[in-house]
């Protein structure tokens, strides 16, 4: 599904990705792993579009399609979806509004008319119910006022009404008590399927203990450096990052 | 009926109130718009000199048949006129217009006629297509020969009879000024006086254009008054005159304004509104304005000079309501006399200003009455190189006790060669007078359009939607339909002002 190979990517200039290599296909679910500053955001940055970062080596392959060509919005119309570390506000636009326009945006680029009224009342609820989210929540202003723990819910609400072939979630557990993290959990463990593939993106292992990875993937200094099942993320929690600095 | 006569200056129709708005009612709509219904005034083809002096003014109203009340009211307003000088107050800069080169009274323009629609300005066909407006209408506004079934006579006629059977007066002021003298004689020039500000003079000296309506006492107008039209009929009036005067305890909602971009040949337009909310009134008063804002060089456009105010009596509610996106330079202050006690005064009002245009607009509250309110909301959404200001006066006076206003004024930048500008003004004599302003800032963020492009959503329907939001409580106080036309036009608008 996505194939990443020796992707280089600076981000004002600077070199944060130094030749990553990552392959994933569908049905699995991979972890990346590593410490603050090692170029975790910056991959999930590259591969949904956002123009901060330049790619200066490597190619981006998702579905046969080059990503490295494609604006951000194109990607989005692939079935690449990204779960925001800080998920942005938007005043005046409620929950609703914002994911009609997105569906429907994304129907245009497929050539379907919009989702009918009925039809998307029908999956909000039925979504909104699996993600234990309340109905006037969908009627505020998007992540205006939103505690840290209702903005990962609703980026996992907008994933599920999408339903894409590949989502991101960065750092989606940082700001989740302990309910909302098994929550979120259990909504993506019930959205995923054999034809649909998650990356991680996470510091902690926590997140791991309920959607359990096939992969786990270190990364250090904008490089792979160690890659394996979820033991490593168990090894990493108990050992920290530090021996992994001497793999480098 | 497309042999319109050339001498159309305003045909007016009517809303059902909270119509759903159908393909099948716009057709009646036009329909009823286009159809020899409508009021007309009927003028010689002929054109004056240019120039302004007192033998125009006296041929204006000579051609007008006006009484000689009313050619004595303008002489009047022309003589103060000429002792007043043009304001440089406003922060906005351009050439004068040469008052002297303007021609104060000419024959309407005859809408060109095309074959096809292929004969037609592309960049005006382009705007219907993203109103969403068919083809077949396509066709009818830009004046391409379509055969229509005529079968709303009945639904025209529906609507003059309901309003007539009411009491309610809705013409062309050419029209009121001849059958009802009183109502005028009483009212006009009573809320704007001529000698008011420079461009409210020159007006009352030579307006040829405008409406006028009535509501008696009593009476909650059935329908929306509309004198709004998705494109221009026939070149609008360069001084256009409105009168609306709500008899005690009525209720009337009054649409004007234009979506298509009106590329007209006059560069000055200076009308006057005048509100008159008599004890217990209200009246509702929606703007959708988009004249000619010049090209992308700021070359051309409309200068949009615009008095209009309304006087609230006891227990009265004025409420202005408008979208401005059009007009190289604006310079609009919808305001509010609260001189009777407990009554209420509002402004909601979105701006935009995009490329070299500059709007100066905002608006002035005028608490004299007892227990007086007034809420003022203000949305400036500026882009390209232009400058947008708001200047809003709160003024109380020393009789007004317990006088209480909200203004909240909020701007929004898109990119970085615009400007927003904020001049509040508040004079208090009164110190029970309760007095709040609110103001905020914001950019269109590269994260916000990205987070929107992720979802898929293409940076020109992010910004629209970041734009919506922004101006929300503003368009929730338009009419619905009036609402989603304007929605539109704030996306046509900005078009292009990012990326």
């Amino acid at each position: 599904m996505l194939t990443i190979e020796n992707l280089h990517a600076t981000v004002e200039g600077k070199e944060i990705l130094k030749g990553i290599d990552l392959d994933v296909k569908a049905g699995e679910v991979h972890a990346i792993m590593g410490p603050n500053g090692s170029g975790k955001s910056t991959l999930s940055s590259v591969i949904s579009g956002n123009e901060d970062y330049q790619i200066t080596k490597g190619s981006l392959v998702f579905k046969g399609n080059d990503l490295v060509e494609l604006d951000a919005e194109e990607r989005a119309h692939l079935g690449v979806f990204l779960s925001f570390q800080y998920p942005v506000e938007i005043p005046g636009v409620t929950v609703t509004n914002f994911i009609k326009t997105a569906i429907n945006a994304n129907r245009k680029a497929k050539g379907l008319d919009d989702m009918p009224a009925s039809e998307l009342l029908k999956k909000i609820r039925e979504k909104a119910q699996l993600l234990e989210i309340d109905s006037k929540f969908l009627s505020r202003s998007l992540n205006e006022g939103f505690s840290g723990g209702e903005k990962k819910r609703n980026e996992i609400f907008q994933m599920a009404m999408l339903e894409p072939a590949l989502a991101i979630l960065d750092e989606t557990d940082s700001g989740l008590d302990i309910d909302a993290l098994k929550i979120v959990a259990n909504g993506v463990n019930k959205l995923k399927s054999k034809e649909n593939a998650v990356i991680i993106i996470t510091h902690y292992q926590r997140l791991l203990d309920y959607i359990v990875p096939d992969f786990v993937h270190v990364l250090f200094d904008g490089k792979i450096v160690k890659s394996g099942t979820k033991e490593l993320a168990h090894e990493l929690e108990a050992k920290g990052y530090d021996w992994i600095k001497e793999l480098a | 009926m497309h042999s319109a006569p050339a001498d159309v200056v305003k045909v007016f129709h009517f809303k059902k109130l909270s119509m759903a708005y159908t393909e099948e009612e716009l057709k009646k709509e036009l329909e009823t718009k286009e159809y020899e219904y409508g009021f007309y005034t009927d003028i010689d083809s002929d054109t004056f000199p240019n120039g302004l002096n007192e033998e125009i003014i006296r041929k204006i109203s000579e051609k007008k048949g006006e009484p000689e009340w009313m050619t004595e009211w303008r002489l009047k307003a022309y003589a103060s006129w000429c002792k007043m000088i043009e304001p440089e107050w406003a922060n906005v800069t351009y050439k004068k217009p040469d008052l002297q080169a303007i021609s104060y009274y000419s024959a309407p323009k005859t809408k060109p006629k095309y074959n096809s629609l292929d004969e037609v300005d592309p960049e005006l066909l382009k705007t219907f297509e993203k109103l969403g407006i068919s083809l077949d209408e396509q066709k009818k506004l830009s004046g391409v020969a379509v055969d229509i079934v005529m079968d709303s006579v009945s639904v025209a006629t529906t609507f003059k009879e309901t309003l007539a059977e009411k009491g309610i007066i809705f013409c062309s002021i050419t029209e009121a000024i001849k059958e009802h003298p009183e109502l005028v004689k009483k009212y006009l020039g009573t809320v704007v006086p001529p000698r008011d500000n420079y461009y409210a003079g020159l007006n009352s000296a030579v307006f040829t254009d405008g409406s006028f309506c009535y509501i008696p006492k009593g009476v909650r107008c059935p329908m929306e008054l509309s004198t709004y039209f998705r494109i221009n009929q026939a070149g609008t009036g360069q001084f256009e005159r409105t009168l609306v005067i709500a008899d005690k305890g009525s209720y009337v909602s009054y649409l004007e304004g234009c979506t298509a971009p009106s590329r007209d040949e006059n560069q000055l337009h200076a009308a006057v509104v005048e509100l008159i909310a008599l004890d217990d009134a209200e009246i509702k008063y929606s703007t959708v304005q988009n004249w000619f804002p010049g090209d992308k060089e700021g070359k051309g456009g409309v200068f949009n000079f615009v008095t209009k105010r309304g006087i609230c009596h006891n227990r009265a509610k004025i409420s202005w309501t408008q979208v401005e996106t059009g007009s190289a330079v604006t310079w609009k202050y919808p305001s509010c006399i609260l001189k009777g006690d407990d009554s209420i005064g509002e402004f909601y009002s979105i701006a935009v200003t995009n490329n070299y245009q500059q709007a100066d607009t905002g608006t002035k509250m005028i608490h004299l009455g007892k227990n007086t309110r007034s809420t003022i909301i203000s949305k400036g959404i500026s882009a390209g190189k232009s400058q947008n200001s708001y200047r809003g006066l709160v003024q109380v006076g020393s009789r007004a006790l317990n006088a209480r206003n909200f203004s909240q004024c909020d701007s929004l930048l898109m990119g970085n060669a615009c400007g927003a500008h904020t001049f509040p003004y508040i004079e208090a004599k009164n110190n029970s007078a309760q007095i709040e302003h609110e103001a905020t800032t914001s950019k269109i963020g590269e994260d916000q359009i990205f987070y929107c492009n992720q979802r898929g959503i293409d940076t020109e329907k992010a910004i629209a939607l970041i734009v919506n939001g922004f101006s929300k409580e503003v368009l929730n106080k338009l009419p619905m339909e009036f609402a989603v036309e304007a929605q539109k036009l704030l996306e046509i608008s900005l078009e292009g002002s990012v990326g």
